[in-house]
């Protein structure tokens, strides 16, 4: 008895504790809102929003509700995570393995990178890629075209939109590349496993790759036409470019501040994963004879990603919730939209923002278990 | 013993009763935000983060404007001296929960009154200091002479949080014109976007495309269209359940908008105290107990007009003369072709 309570108590006591200053908490604004003639309650959500975003993935206008509105702000703070996330670890995994280098050079350029970026507190790099480097373009009667068919401007950049018909073949077609890809896989893993004989999976995936999209557009029916960015006057002195797809200057400027910023953290994260693993590793490896490839791919790296995952998470982790800057620059985030000219339009200001932290906090969970996910499937099972 | 409880608790039941009938009585006439206001020593008063004309502070932190002489005729009036606000720099977006969680008393900030805001968000509008409408800024280059020359695909400027947000829509929707919303927290970014050729127009209340066009870097290339897409009546917003403070706010606007109509002005308020006409000496604080009704002295509107001016002087010092809006249109009395029109101080 004496020892169910000691076990207990204090975990009953911990909770109770949490529930009242919850309690506390639920009431006091309660009575403060009813003081201010407050209302509580979401039915906001379903009444019209009556004001536009200047930047949206799915179809949205001012007649739609404040949900679908929270949806554009939730959607657009996903993809520039999401593009920013892939840049930040392509550039972070080139300069962690430069730092490594042996080359003078490229391992203090990279030494360099890291410490420049790392150290310029993030919101004065959005602001230099935005209000210096961005506005320093020119306007869009006066751009130059990149690549032939782009343009880049202070309006945004311009690129010419995919008009393809019979994509779903298309996308057939990449899944069974996919499928097959893996079937292939574990035939060779098997063929080595068994027979010793090694196959050059890397070649055959890639021709499987490219095939059989190719395939697709031969006998499939898939045709790609590109529509190409056309200039249009608006006024004697305004231009535009029109068709094509318009990617705003915010989203531009944020996804290289917050890539080339959070870059510097992957990087120290990879470099580290590879000092991790001793010498000795290496060594043997070598002495059995692998090539320095099969070292790297076979020996070094699945020791260093269980290193680097862990902390690369927590960049990502950060990456998302940094994201929320965007609000400076006028990029329709989650905050901006949401937090913002909701907020402002029906004043629910307790509702608003606990969805938006709750939005967060899902973000970063969900980011953390795929994570989780990858690091269980990658760490050293013992045989 | 059950008596005795039975008795106890009749007593203390009456003077719950009483207790709470003393609090409701107290409460009509003694304001919460009045109190804490004389023990602070000093108006809490949320402005804009610079509009010139309206609120707008100079290098050593002098505020100035039409919006911020609001608070200090509350502070003239509440405290007895003009000089004690203390001013909070707001953006759009900030504002209504600034002072609904009670860090502002007033917010005098270029705000227009809506249904939805006096009656949603416990504000309550206590009227109108400026009547204001929306329009757009071009580029004189441009040829645009008319807001009916907007072709799809224009990028428009403008503040977040703001009724302007709302209009915009309303104005391009109606006429199925496709447009590029670009939204900015403060209003610098709006203006340094629109100079940098982000936007091909800027929108936001006249009197406010007026003072931000001298912010830009060649005013004279740019011009307001004379089109008016919206009513913006703007004026000071307090909390909502404080009625005395709200009328103590509404009458100190009142006041100098009346002392204006009847030719009282800061220099010669004194005087007036032997006025013949009644109207007058009420508003001098020479005949009548008007302050008594909020809880102040009977000098609380002189010193408003002695301290802060009238309206017709506020209007000049802060927007005619700073060569805003010279015109006063339709911020002219009522007696003299425009609108202001208060209900009598009697």
């Amino acid at each position: 008895m004496n020892n169910i309570i000691k076990k207990f108590l204090p975990q009953i006591l911990a909770i109770l504790f949490v529930v009242l200053i919850f309690g506390f908490l639920t009431i006091n604004a309660q009575t403060n809102m009813d003081n201010r003639g407050i209302d509580f309650g979401f039915g906001f959500l379903s009444q019209e929003s009556s004001f536009d975003v200047q930047f949206s993935l799915i179809e949205y206008s001012g007649s739609d509700s404040y949900a679908r509105a929270f949806l554009v702000g939730l959607l657009n703070t996903l993809l520039v995570s999401f593009i920013s996330i892939i840049f930040c670890t392509i550039l972070g995994v080139i300069i962690g393995v430069a730092r490594l280098s042996s080359n003078y050079l490229i391992k203090n350029s990279a030494a360099w990178y890291v410490e420049f970026f790392r150290n310029i507190p993030l919101l004065l790099q959005i602001f230099f890629w935005y209000y210096a480097a961005l506005r320093a373009l020119p306007l869009p009667e006066k751009a130059n075209a990149w690549f032939g068919v782009t343009y880049m401007t202070v309006k945004g950049y311009y690129i010419p939109a995919m008009v393809w018909e019979n994509l779903n073949v298309f996308l057939y077609c990449g899944l069974a590349a996919i499928i097959s890809i893996i079937v292939l896989r574990n035939y060779a893993n098997n063929l080595r496993d068994t027979q010793g004989k090694q196959i050059p999976v890397l070649l055959y995936s890639i021709a499987l790759l490219i095939i059989l999209p190719l395939l697709s557009f031969l006998f499939g029916g898939v045709s790609l036409e590109f529509e190409l960015p056309q200039l249009k006057k608006l006024s004697k002195i305004s231009y535009i470019y029109e068709g094509g797809i318009s990617l705003p200057p915010e989203l531009i400027a944020l996804v290289l501040a917050l890539s080339l910023y959070t870059s510097t953290f992957v990087a120290e994260c990879v470099r580290a994963g590879i000092e991790g693993v001793s010498k000795g590793q290496k060594e043997a490896a070598a002495s059995v004879g692998l090539t320095p490839n099969q070292v790297l791919k076979l020996v070094i790296m699945p020791q260093a990603l269980r290193i680097i995952i862990p902390p690369t998470t927590n960049q990502y982790l950060n990456l998302t919730k940094n994201s929320s800057l965007a609000a400076a620059i006028a990029y329709p985030d989650l905050v901006l939209v949401f937090a913002g000219t909701a907020l402002m339009q029906t004043g629910k200001a307790i509702e608003i923002v606990s969805i938006t932290m709750l939005t967060y906090l899902t973000i970063s969970l969900t980011i953390a278990a795929i994570m989780n996910w990858y690091n269980k499937k990658i760490e050293i099972k013992e045989k | 013993m059950f008596k005795i409880i039975k008795q106890l608790t009749s007593v203390v039941a009456m003077f719950a009763v009483l207790f709470a009938f003393s609090t409701e009585t107290m409460a009509a006439k003694k304001s919460k935000t009045l109190e804490n206001t004389k023990k602070r020593g000093f108006v809490r008063c949320g402005v804009s983060q610079g509009l010139p004309g309206f609120s707008n502070a100079d290098e050593s932190g002098n505020w100035t404007g039409i919006d911020v002489d609001v608070c200090r005729a509350v502070a003239a009036a509440t405290l007895g001296d003009a000089t004690k606000v203390k001013f909070t720099p707001l953006s759009a977006k900030e504002r209504f929960t600034a002072l609904t969680s009670g860090e502002i008393d007033i917010l005098s900030r270029n705000t227009t009154w809506t249904l939805s805001r006096d009656a949603d968000i416990g504000l309550t509008f206590v009227g109108v200091n400026f009547y204001d409408g929306q329009g757009f800024m071009v580029r004189k280059g441009s040829g645009i002479a008319s807001t009916s020359e907007f072709k799809n695909g224009t990028s428009v400027c403008t503040n977040l949080g703001t009724t302007t947000e709302l209009n915009m829509r309303d104005f391009f929707d109606s006429r199925g014109i496709s447009y590029e919303p670009v939204v900015f927290e403060k209003a610098d970014e709006v203006v340094a976007a629109y100079d940098a050729g982000r936007c091909d127009t800027y929108t936001t209340d006249k009197s406010g495309l007026a003072a931000q066009r001298t912010k830009l870097s060649a005013p004279d290339d740019h011009v307001v269209l004379p089109e008016t897409i919206s009513k913006e009546p703007l004026g000071p917003v307090v909390r909502q359940g404080d009625s005395v403070w709200e009328d103590i706010v509404r009458w100190s606007l009142n006041t100098m908008i009346e002392a204006e109509e009847y030719g009282v002005n800061s220099s010669n308020a004194d005087m007036m105290k032997t006025s013949n006409n009644p109207a007058i000496k009420r508003l001098v604080g020479a005949e009548g107990e008007l302050g008594a009704a909020f809880g102040l002295d009977n000098d609380w509107n002189l010193r408003i007009i002695k301290q802060v001016g009238n309206y017709g002087e506020s209007y000049k010092r802060n927007i005619a003369d700073t060569g805003i809006l010279p015109d006063r249109g339709p911020n002219e009395l009522w007696t003299k072709g425009g609108i202001l029109y208060v209900p009598p101080a009697r």
